[in-house]
C-alpha cells in the first residue's frame, strides 16, 4: 500500500465520490451533491449555501479555465464528512495549471470605478470556505487516478 | 431542476426585472442578455427584484458590476429590490452591499429613482 501525500482525508472508503464531464450542464450536479451531503453532515442552510457557491466557483473555474477549449475533460469531487468536525471537499482534473497567486485579487472595500471583476469567483470560495488549497501536478498513486491531475481542496468546519 | 425566470415590467423611467431561481455559470447569458437589451435600448434606470432569487454565483455578480458601470454612465443607477437571505450573504461576501443601492421593497427600489 502506497502512503497517500498531503490529503486530509483518513477514510476514503467512506468518501462520496462524483465523475462527470467537464461541461457546464453538469455544474448543479455537483453542487446539489455535495449541498445533500453537507446537509446530512448538520450545516446550517446558510452555511450549505456557502458551501454550494465555493463548490459552483472550483468547478466553474474548471470547466472555463483549466479546460478551456479542450473536448473530454472530467471532474471527479470526493466528499469526505468528518463526524461532528468538518467536511473536506477536493476536485481532481486533468487540465492546464495555474498560478493562484497570478489571479487578480478582489478587494471587496473598492469603488465601482476601480473594481476589476477579475478573481471574483476565487475570492468568494475563500470567503466562504475555511480553507482553499491548490495542489498541481500531483502524481497519481491508486489506480483510479489518472498520471498526473491537479487537485483544489475545500475544508469547511462544522 | 431550480432554473431562472426573469421578467420585466417597464415603468415611464424605472424597468423592473424580477429574477426567480438561480443564476450561475450554467445560465447566466439568459440574465446578461435580458440586462444588454435593456441598455442598448436606453433603460440604465433598473431594479432587480431578488425577492424570488435563491442563488447567484460570480458569473451573475460580473453582469450586476458590468450593468451598474454602464448605467453610471448614463447618469443611471442599478438597485436591488427585497433580496433573499442568501443574496444578502452573497452579496456581502463580495462587499457588494456598499456598492449597490438596496432596498426593502420594490416600491421603495422604483422611488428611490
Amino acid at each position: 500500500m502506497s502512503s497517500r501525500p498531503s490529503i486530509p482525508s483518513d477514510n476514503q472508503g467512506n468518501d462520496a465520490v462524483l465523475t462527470v464531464p467537464a461541461s457546464l450542464d453538469h455544474l448543479r450536479l455537483v453542487t446539489n451533491f455535495v449541498a445533500q451531503i453537507a446537509s446530512r453532515a448538520g450545516f446550517a442552510p446558510e452555511q450549505v449555501h456557502r458551501i454550494e457557491l465555493a463548490v459552483d466557483e472550483a468547478c466553474a473555474n474548471i470547466i472555463l479555465h483549466a479546460y478551456a477549449g479542450q473536448a473530454g475533460g472530467k471532474i471527479t469531487t470526493r466528499v469526505h464528512v468528518q463526524p461532528g468536525h468538518r467536511l473536506v471537499i477536493t476536485f481532481i482534473d486533468t487540465g492546464k495549471t495555474f498560478d493562484p497567486d497570478e489571479v487578480p485579487q478582489h478587494d471587496p472595500h473598492v469603488d465601482l470605478d476601480n473594481l476589476k471583476v477579475g478573481g471574483l469567483g476565487i475570492f468568494l470560495m475563500r470567503q466562504a470556505m475555511d480553507d482553499v488549497r491548490y495542489e498541481f501536478n500531483v502524481a497519481g498513486s491508486r489506480p483510479d487516478e489518472p498520471a498526473t491531475f491537479n487537485r483544489l481542496t475545500l475544508v469547511k468546519h462544522l | 431542476m431550480e432554473m431562472l425566470e426573469i421578467e420585466v415590467q417597464s415603468l415611464k423611467k424605472v424597468d423592473i426585472v424580477k429574477l426567480k431561481g438561480r443564476i450561475d455559470s450554467a445560465n447566466v447569458a439568459e440574465f446578461e442578455g435580458a440586462i444588454n437589451a435593456l441598455q442598448q435600448q436606453g433603460r440604465h434606470c433598473l431594479v432587480l427584484d431578488m425577492a424570488e432569487l435563491n442563488y447567484m454565483s460570480s458569473a451573475g455578480l460580473r453582469v450586476m458590476v458590468s450593468a451598474l458601470k454602464a448605467a453610471r454612465n448614463k447618469s443611471g443607477n442599478v438597485v436591488v429590490a427585497a433580496p433573499t437571505t442568501n443574496m444578502v450573504d452573497t452579496l456581502k461576501l463580495v462587499g457588494f452591499h456598499t456598492l449597490f443601492p438596496h432596498y426593502d421593497d420594490v416600491l421603495k427600489a422604483v422611488d428611490s429613482f
